[in-house]
C-alpha cells in the first residue's frame, strides 16, 4: 500500500510528497516492522534498485512475510529528480538536519515527518552509495557508540565489510543517529558509486535484507548463504589522498587485496603527460574504496584500504 | 602591510588557488578577519577589501597600536566565486563545514586546515558570514554559545556598535564551522552579518566595515576614533520570532527589513501563482522590528519569510 509520509506545497501547482510502500502480512499488534530508507542524497541511486526489487519480491511472495516492511525509496525526491545531491534550494546536507523540526524550513519539516513515521520500527536500513567520486564495496558503517547494539544485525546483511568508526558531533544530526538514539536499530549501508546502479551489489544487499528478515522471524522464503564480512575492529584503515592535481588512472581493481608499497594508481598532468604522482598503498589490506572520478585536486581521496590487522 | 599567501592548492586546469592574507602591525596576534569562504559571499569579500584599504592607510598614519597585529583574509574561495558557484568547484562541499580541517584529508578539508593553522592563534576572530537561507538581514553580530569564555564574548558584542548582538546555541552541524572551532581553540570569535550576500550594498557594506573598525578600536588594536554606532541589544536567537509560510505561491511583501510593525499588521500575501487570487495573508504576531526578510519571489510551504525581534 502506497502511503504519503510528508506533503508540502511547492510554489507552483505541485506538492512535494514523500511516499512509502507498506508491505504487510500477518501484521498483528506488536508485530515486527522493518524500514528500508534511501534517496537522502539525490545523486545516490543504488538504493533505488534495491527498493524496487525488494518491493516487487515481497509483494509477489507476501504470504512468506510476517510483519511490516516500509520502503521509503526517495526521502529527497526533488534531489533525485534534478540530479542534485542536496535538497534543492537548501544549503545544508539533508543528512545533517535530523531530527528536523515541524516549524523549520521545508527540508527540516520533511525530516521531522520522516522520523515520526519511522518511529516505533524495530530496525531501519539506511542505504547510501558514496558519491560520484568514489566507489565502495558493500559495507555497513557503525559508530563505536552503537556498535554493541548494531553489530549482530550488521553481520546478517551480507556485506563485505563492517566499518566501526569513531563518533563525531556533526554526525549527531544524521537520520541514523537520530533513530538509534530513539531505540530504532539503524544500519547505514554504503555501496557502489553515485549516479550509477551496480546490479551485483544490489542483489547482494537484497539477499542480506532477506536474511535479516529471516533471522527476525519475518521471512519464511528462501535465503542465500551470506558472506562473512571483514570487520574494521583492530585493523587500521589506510587513507590514500592525492597530493598532486591531474588525472588519476588506477593500477588495481576495486576490492583487490594489495600490499604496502603496491602502486594503486598514477596521477598524470593532462597538459604534459608527465606522471605527477605515483599513489602507493600505505598498508596491506583490501582496497574497499577506489576513486571513480578521474580528475583530482590536491587532497582528493584516491583509495581506502582496510588493513589486515598484521600491523 | 604585508601580503602573504597563507595557503595554496593546485588545480589540474587552473592557476593555483592562493589564499592571500594581509597583515598589519607587529607582535601579538590580536585580531583576524575572514571574508568569503563561499563563492557567492561577494559582499563579505568587499567588506574585507574596504577594511584592507582603510587599515592600510591607518597603518601608514601610525594608528596600529604597539605590539598588535591584524590579519585580513578577504577571500578564501575565489575558485568558486569566479565560476558563480557557492560551494567548492568540484565536489560542492562547503569549506565552512570542514573546520578545523585535516591536512591529509580531502581538498576542502586541506583548505580549511591550511587556513585554520594560519588564523587559530589570534586573540579575536571576526568572520564575515552569510546565512544558509536567502534573504536580507539587519546588520548584526553573532557569537556561538560554546562552553569557553562565553560571558566575556557576550559583553564584547556591544563593541561592534550594531543594533543587535545575537547568541546562538550551536546545532551539531555548527560544530564544523570556522566560528565554532575558533571558539573551541580559545579565540573570541564573532560572525558579522551584513544585509546582503551576493549584492554589495553601499550602506550595508559601510556599516559592516565600520562595525569591524569599531571593534578593533574598542579592543585597543587601532588607535583611532569613529562614531560609536548604535546601542547593541543582546539577545538569544531563540527569542526571535520566525514566521513561516503555511502555503506556497508568489510572495507579495508589504514590509521589509528594519520596519517596525505592530501585532496584526499585514506583512505579506501569498498569491496563487497561476490564478492570481490571494491564498494567504500573513500578519505580524507581535510588535517588533523586522530583522530578516526572505527575498525570493516564489515561496514553498514552511519557508521562513520574516524574522521579527520583539520590542
Amino acid at each position: 500500500m502506497i502511503k504519503s509520509v510528508s506533503i508540502a506545497a511547492l510554489p507552483v501547482t505541485e506538492n512535494l510528497v514523500i511516499q512509502k510502500n507498506r508491505i504487510e502480512n500477518n501484521a498483528l499488534p506488536g508485530c515486527k516492522r522493518v524500514c528500508i530508507v534511501t534517496g537522502t542524497h539525490g545523486d545516490e541511486l543504488e538504493g533505488q534498485y534495491v527498493c524496487a526489487r525488494l518491493a516487487k519480491l515481497l509483494n509477489n511472495e507476501k504470504q512468506k512475510l510476517s510483519g511490516i516492511i516500509d520502503i521509503y525509496p526517495a526521502i529527497n525526491p526533488l534531489g533525485i529528480d534534478s540530479v542534485t545531491r542536496g535538497f534543492p534550494m537548501f544549503d545544508l546536507d539533508m543528512n545533517r538536519i535530523f531530527p528536523g523540526s515541524p516549524t523549520g524550513s521545508l527540508a527540516e519539516a520533511v525530516a521531522y515527518d520522516i522520523v515520526r513515521d519511522i518511529e516505533g520500527a524495530d530496525i531501519c536500513i539506511d542505504i547510501h552509495s558514496s558519491n560520484i567520486f568514489l566507489r565502495e564495496i558493500p559495507q555497513i558503517r557503525v559508530s563505536e557508540q552503537t556498535e554493541a547494539m548494531l553489530f549482530p544485525y550488521a553481520l546478517m546483511l551480507n556485506v563485505d565489510l563492517i566499518w566501526i568508526h569513531t563518533a563525531a558531533t556533526v554526525l549527531e544530526s544524521t537520520l541514523a543517529h537520530t533513530l538509534n538514539m530513539r531505540g530504532i536499530k539503524t544500519l547505514v549501508v554504503e555501496m557502489g558509486v553515485g549516479m550509477r546502479i551496480t546490479e551485483g551489489y544490489c542483489s547482494q544487499l537484497i539477499d542480506g535484507i532477506l536474511n535479516l528478515l529471516h533471522e527476525l522471524g519475518m521471512w519464511s522464503g528462501q535465503v542465500q548463504q551470506t558472506k562473512t564480512p571483514i570487520v574494521s575492529k583492530d585493523r587500521g584503515v589506510g587513507f590514500l589522498n592525492s597530493d598532486a592535481a591531474g588525472i588519476f588512472i588506477p593500477n588495481v581493481s576495486h576490492g583487490d587485496y594489495i600490499r604496502a608499497g603496491d602502486l594503486v594508481g598514477k596521477v598524470f598532468d593532462p597538459l604534459t603527460g608527465n606522471i605527477v604522482e605515483n599513489a602507493i598503498s600505505p598498508c596491506d589490506g583490501v582496497l574497499f574504496t577506489l576513486r571513480e572520478y578521474p580528475v583530482v585536486f590536491g587532497g582528493s581521496l584516491l583509495a581506502r584500504i582496510m588493513g589486515d590487522g598484521n600491523g | 602591510m604585508v601580503k602573504n599567501i597563507i595557503y595554496s592548492i593546485k588545480s589540474p586546469y587552473r592557476q593555483s588557488l592562493d589564499i592571500i592574507g594581509y597583515t598589519f602591525g607587529f607582535g601579538e596576534l590580536s585580531c583576524c578577519i575572514v571574508g568569503a569562504l563561499r563563492g557567492n559571499e561577494i559582499q563579505q569579500m568587499a567588506i574585507c577589501a574596504q577594511l584592507v584599504n582603510t587599515i592600510k592607510l591607518l597603518e601608514e598614519k601610525g594608528c596600529i597600536a604597539e605590539n598588535k597585529s591584524i590579519m585580513i583574509i578577504p577571500c578564501a574561495n575565489y575558485y568558486s566565486m569566479n565560476i558563480g558557484k557557492r560551494f567548492w568547484t568540484m565536489d560542492n562541499t562547503d569549506i565552512n563545514r570542514m573546520f578545523p580541517g585535516y591536512e591529509l584529508g580531502e581538498t576542502t578539508q586541506r583548505i580549511a586546515d591550511g587556513l585554520f593553522k594560519a588564523i587559530k592563534d589570534y586573540k579575536f576572530g571576526v568572520q564575515m558570514a552569510s546565512f544558509y537561507q536567502e534573504g536580507e538581514f539587519l546588520p548584526h553580530v553573532k557569537v556561538m554559545n560554546t562552553a569557553s569564555g562565553k560571558e566575556e564574548a557576550y559583553k564584547f558584542l556591544s563593541d561592534f556598535g550594531l543594533p543587535y548582538g545575537l547568541i546562538r546555541n550551536p546545532s551539531p552541524y555548527d560544530t564544523t564551522t570556522l566560528n565554532y572551532n575558533w571558539q573551541i581553540w580559545g579565540c573570541q570569535a564573532f560572525s558579522l552579518f551584513a544585509t546582503y550576500t551576493e549584492h554589495i550594498g553601499g550602506q550595508s557594506t559601510q556599516a559592516a566595515v565600520n562595525a569591524a573598525l569599531r571593534f578593533l578600536i574598542a579592543k585597543g588594536i587601532l588607535k583611532w576614533s569613529l562614531h560609536p554606532g548604535s546601542h547593541t541589544r543582546i539577545l538569544n536567537e531563540d527569542n526571535i520570532w520566525r514566521i513561516s509560510t503555511s502555503c506556497a505561491g508568489i510572495l507579495k511583501k508589504y514590509e521589509s527589513v528594519e520596519a517596525e510593525v505592530k501585532e496584526g499588521d499585514l506583512l505579506c500575501e501569498i498569491i496563487h501563482p497561476i490564478e492570481g487570487n490571494t491564498i494567504d495573508r500573513v500578519v505580524s504576531p507581535i510588535d517588533g522590528t523586522v530583522f530578516f526578510s526572505y527575498n525570493k519571489q516564489l515561496v514553498m510551504e514552511h519557508t521562513d519569510i520574516f524574522n521579527i525581534i520583539p520590542f
